[in-house]
């Protein structure tokens, strides 16, 4: 009875179980050095310190994005259609709907946050209602309705809490060295200033590959939610349009006949951009348009097959 | 398993619930005599019609079947698109079981081609006793409400339209107060969304 039509995809999720599986490692390495180094005296400051972050970023970050964003949040009176698709989308995916928020800013751009589904706010920008049509927005709605649906901002600041206590510690260590922290004389003074060293080494190579890692599995993250929100709505191509059309790369599309353009081809330069590994792809949070396309077509073609 | 799926960044589309749909036909007799509310001999079925072949054939079978049943029990039937993408199957039938019969062959047919997870939902049309006649109320003082059956959750709930999009709430709750033991009725009233503009 209950059959669906798109099978599980295990690559994007072993990879995402690799990513977290490192991160994890890398952490618990990364307090093992700071207690081997330390002393287990520090270990509870450093926690507390740490603990802290992570209920700020936890307990506000639906406030704190939308303050961010400037993102007022409105009611269905305020936005009647905007509410009406949220709804439906809801009820489709059986989850509680969110709150709804819109920001004045003319960037194409929509984002969800909060910890749960109780605490979970939609927000979309004028600019992003402007340019896109209907069906669009309600793709893009499903794609944020997902991460909502996998926790994503629990998932990514549980993920990158400790890199940005190791990132702090570096940071701290810098300024206290440069306003004179190692300057003091001091009888032990050797010791703790290796001591000091090694601590900010360490922390530097964890700040760096959590970096790496986190920015990792944020872009899995977000092929997760394009499929699932794809599935929602049965419609990857409609996903796929909005997010061509939001990455202002609607020039991919020429509108031009080939045969019109063809004499001008001589002045056109190649795409600089090869295909393939580059640095710039590791940093980014989102992976590559093309990446995310190719996926949506792949489900596009699940769909089309007769049953 | 929820856990794991959140981790994993992996939603299942929700499967349709079908269970509850058929208790529509006691909760009638229960509406009438408690409320005064009785079947208007409209129903519909809303779900949300995915892109591909897979689908269109899905949907021409679909058609086929529905346009031999209503042939055969005598009832209407109309397709429209509303402005939000969602497709209806407006069913009319002055008997109400004829009428939850021919809402899940639309389930069925959609399920057995896997696009359970597009039904939306079902909504059944309850009207005062003064006319019952199909289309539009024609007195202002007459009331509707929609019973809205919600396919993921297996649950209904009331819907009952005022003019100028606002919702007569306390109709809304004496329903659900007189459905209590029927029907399950949604319990998170966050849940009971709006359907404004559906062709019913």
């Amino acid at each position: 009875m209950a059959r669906t039509r798109f099978p599980a995809d295990f690559g994007l999720s072993s990879r995402m179980v690799l990513t977290m599986f490192l991160l994890g490692l890398l952490y618990v390495v990364f307090v093992a050095v700071l207690v081997a180094v330390l002393g287990s005296q520090y270990l509870p400051l450093v926690l507390l310190i740490a603990g802290g972050f992570l209920f700020f970023q936890y307990f506000f970050s639906d406030r704190i994005a939308l303050y961010a964003m400037r993102g007022q949040e409105v009611s269905p009176r305020q936005a009647p259609e905007l509410h009406q698709m949220i709804d439906r989308l809801c009820a489709l995916a059986d989850m509680p709907k969110p709150r709804v928020a819109i920001a004045d800013s003319d960037v194409p751009n929509a984002f969800a946050t909060g910890r749960d589904q109780k605490h979970a706010v939609v927000c979309v920008t004028t600019g992003i209602l402007r340019r896109l049509s209907e069906p669009e927005l309600e793709a893009v709605l499903s794609h944020e309705l997902s991460h909502v649906a996998h926790r994503d901002v629990a998932v990514m600041t549980l993920a990158s809490f400790l890199g940005i206590l190791a990132g702090f510690v570096v940071r701290a260590a810098i300024y206290g060295g440069a306003y004179g922290g190692f300057g003091r004389s001091n009888d032990n003074r050797d010791n703790t200033g290796a001591v000091i060293l090694l601590v900010v080494l360490a922390s530097a190579v964890v700040y760096a590959l959590s970096f790496l890692l986190t920015r990792a599995l944020s872009r899995y993250r977000e092929l997760s939610a394009d499929r699932a929100g794809a599935i929602l709505i049965g419609r990857p191509s409609t996903l796929a349009a909005a997010l061509v059309k939001v990455s202002g790369e609607m020039a991919r599309i020429p509108t031009r006949d080939l045969r019109a353009a063809e004499p001008l081809n001589a002045f056109f330069f190649a795409p600089a951009v090869a295909p393939g590994f580059s640095l710039s792809s590791l940093f980014a949070t989102h992976p590559p348009l093309q990446r995310r396309l190719d996926q949506l077509a792949r489900l596009e073609a699940q769909l089309g097959r007769q049953a | 398993m929820k856990f794991l799926d959140a981790l994993l960044g992996r939603s299942k589309p929700k499967q349709a619930k079908l269970d509850a749909l058929f208790g529509v036909t006691g909760a009638a007799v229960t509406l009438e005599v408690a409320a005064g509310l009785k079947p208007t001999g409209q129903a519909a079925v809303c779900f949300k019609p995915a892109s591909g072949q897979g689908f269109a054939a899905a949907s021409e079978e679909l058609r086929g079947l529905l346009e031999l049943a209503v042939k055969e029990a005598g009832s209407t039937l109309r397709i429209e698109d509303d402005r939000y993408g969602y497709r209806w199957v407006v069913l009319g039938d002055p008997d109400l079981e004829d009428l939850v019969t021919a809402t899940h062959l639309v389930n069925s047919t959609l399920e057995q081609h896997g696009f359970g997870p597009q039904l939306l939902c079902s909504v059944f049309a309850f009207a005062d006793a003064g006319g019952l006649e199909d289309g539009p109320p024609v007195n202002p003082g007459r009331r509707r409400c929609h019973l809205v059956y919600l396919y993921k959750r297996g649950t209904f709930y009331p819907f009952a339209p005022l003019e100028g999009e606002r919702r007569d709430n306390e109709l809304e709750l004496q329903v659900r107060a007189t459905l209590g033991s029927d029907l399950p009725v949604e319990p998170e009233l966050g849940r009971w969304f709006a359907l404004w503009g559906i062709p019913l």
